[in-house]
């Protein structure tokens, strides 16, 4: 019955999730700069493919490399597995404990008239038993995304989180310092595509809607700066706030209903502004002469996090989204910058200067505790993944502008460079899950 | 209290700088002399109606210099820029038809939004200096590309100190 209900599920979530924009773009490439000791091993076995030609997709190997990526799981390569079974009376368990690993995944990729059926099952090696078995039926162009989705259900099976293998982020790419673009990719840097260029003028702060369809952003287009929010899927663009003065830094709140910018109240003069998307009407919510920016919202839409130097250095600040004095939430240094509050709303992610270096940190809320996580210098832009788990940031590594990920306990470290020199990439921004829990 | 404080350093500052104006005057005519040699040189050249080169396109006129710099962090204009300044706000009042767009720019040490915010700054304070000089409030647009768009792409004080900066842009 769980079963049943979990294929119908999957298909229909399959169904509704493609970009229907054509040709990938330039592919980040990902690298585990540093992993962690107390991953649990994990076996997927390449599977049997049932069918003519050869599936568009590995299935087996994106979902090893999705575990591992998580930093919760390291998949054994294929070199070392002393069996490949694809069917459960085939499995030998002794050929897995001597290998000291403790779940196995195997499957078949069958193809169905025009597309395929994957079926997997999950084992726990010390028990024998399965523990999960489900079938889902996908198309050729879906496989990949179907692979992730695997991944997804596998993660939440075995560490009781939300797996967010299936969604997607949104970047900044830099082509010879000048051509700018907004593009959209897997998690994992696969199928990127761009949403928007600018041959010159730059795009800064994309953010996504909370139902992933929409993202806001800032483009210099015509020599000013003016926040745009853009259908992904439609293409469809439209412009918010072209004022004098700045117009940047915009952010969904978590209902979708309102959009956060930072606007010039007078020339000079950046406070938090929070626009109903309806009516295009604003609400002026910070009132200090000081710089008022990057705003972000708490997880329940009543408040807002914002970086002022009202106090005479850029510190992370909070206020209701109903405007109000704002109460300072961060005194450790000398600068703190671009919070993002993290999805079960119980810490910061933000940028921490030191002696001049950028590093991303985390604040637990409730101590008051600074938490380092990365050591590059020049790390910017934080963004949790939406389960909480990662947080990918902006780095340079090599002159060059890449993309890092690091986990929230600060053990594992991953990097998302793209091959072609000359490309620079900044601005990540981690977008929602784009199905209902489980 | 903070903004009392800035415009008293900015009046101070215009103080200054009109006590320094008179050293400064001779640039004017120097530069409009400049094409006179290059007429008579050029026989090709039409008649009398000798072309006037601005001092906009001279290349030995201050209003050549365009950019000034600052320090980490900092939006107040260094003494080293006040001739520059002084020279692009006597030409716009000279010339008040004629429009300019200051650009703020930042070193690539702070958050992105921060440093649009930063930018800003920069280039609001050469536009307060430029009002302080009698320029029109109409004359003067301004932007802020914080980190973007560096001078110089690199990751090292070098190409930090070229980076904050704020461009006079003559719009033309």
């Amino acid at each position: 019955m769980t079963m049943l209900r979990n294929s119908v599920f999957l298909t229909i979530a399959v169904v509704l999730l493609l970009l229907p924009i054509a040709g990938p773009h330039a592919t980040l490439e990902i690298e585990i700069t540093s992993g962690v000791n107390t991953a649990s091993p994990i076996a997927v076995v390449p599977f049997r493919y049932d069918g003519v030609g050869q599936p568009t997709t590995d299935v087996a190997d994106v979902i090893g490399s999705d575990l591992t990526r998580s930093g919760r799981f390291k998949a054994l390569g294929v070199k070392d597995m002393l069996e490949k079974p694809t069917e459960a009376s085939a499995v030998n368990f002794n050929n897995w404990q001597v290998l000291k690993i403790n779940d196995l995944v195997i499957g078949r990729v069958k193809q169905v008239g025009g597309g395929y059926s994957v079926e997997y099952q999950v084992f726990n090696v010390y028990t024998h038993q399965q523990i999960m078995g489900y079938s889902v039926a996908t198309s050729a162009a879906r496989l990949r995304y179907t692979a992730h989705f695997i991944s997804d259900t596998i993660y939440q099976k075995l560490t009781g989180q939300r797996g967010a293998f299936t969604t997607r982020i949104a970047y900044v790419e830099i082509s010879g310092h000048e051509h700018y673009a907004l593009i959209v990719a897997d998690s994992d840097g696969y199928n990127a595509q761009p949403v928007f260029e600018s041959a010159t003028q730059p795009i800064l702060s994309p953010a996504w809607s909370p139902d992933g369809h929409q993202i806001a952003y800032v483009s210099f287009e015509n020599t000013m700066p003016a926040v745009y929010l853009q259908d992904i899927y439609s293409g469809k663009r439209e412009l918010l706030s072209r004022r004098e003065g700045i117009n940047g830094a915009p952010v969904f709140s978590p209902d979708g209903k309102s959009l956060a910018m930072t606007l010039s109240s007078s020339p000079g003069n950046p406070d938090i502004y929070v626009m109903d998307l309806a009516t295009k009407q604003l609400r002026r919510i910070t009132t200090s002469d000081a710089i008022d920016t990057e705003p972000t919202w708490s997880p329940d839409g009543q408040s807002l996090y914002f970086t002022s130097d009202r106090g005479g250095t850029p510190q992370i600040y909070k206020v209701s989204a109903k405007g109000g004095e704002p109460q300072r939430v961060t005194f450790d240094g000398s600068y703190n910058a671009d919070a993002q509050v993290s999805p079960d709303g119980r810490s910061l992610a933000m940028v921490h200067r030191d002696s001049g270096n950028l590093y991303v940190s985390v604040m637990d809320l409730a101590s008051g505790t600074l938490t380092t996580l990365t050591n590059g210098g020049l790390d910017k832009s934080p963004s949790f993944a939406p389960n909480g788990s990662m947080i990918i940031y902006a780095a340079t590594y090599h002159d060059q502008g890449v993309l890092e990920e690091v986990s929230v306990d600060g053990q594992v470290h991953e990097r998302l460079s793209e091959r072609q020199n000359g490309v620079d990439v900044h601005a990540p921004v981690w977008g929602p899950f784009l199905t209902s829990g489980q | 209290m903070k903004m009392l404080r800035f415009g008293l350093l900015v009046l101070v500052v215009a103080l200054f700088t009109a006590g320094c104006a008179r050293n400064v005057k001779p640039v004017a005519p120097a530069a409009s002399t400049a094409p006179a040699p290059a007429a008579a040189t050029t026989q090709a050249a039409p008649p009398p109606t000798a072309p006037q080169v601005s001092p906009l396109d001279d290349p030995n006129s201050p209003l050549a210099n365009r950019t000034v710099y600052f320090d980490f962090d900092k939006s107040d204009i260094k003494p080293e820029f006040l001739d520059t300044l002084t020279a692009h706000a006597k030409y716009l009042v000279a010339n008040p038809t004629q429009k300019i767009r200051i650009e703020g720019y930042t070193d690539e040490r702070g958050t992105v939004e921060y440093n649009i915010a930063l930018g800003d700054r920069r280039a609001q304070a050469v536009r307060r200096f430029m009002l302080f000089q009698g320029v029109s409030a109409d004359q003067i647009t301004t932007v802020s590309y914080g980190e973007s768009l560096p001078a110089d792409p690199g990751h090292d004080e070098t190409a930090w100190a070229k980076n904050r900066r704020a461009i006079i842009v003559y719009i033309r």
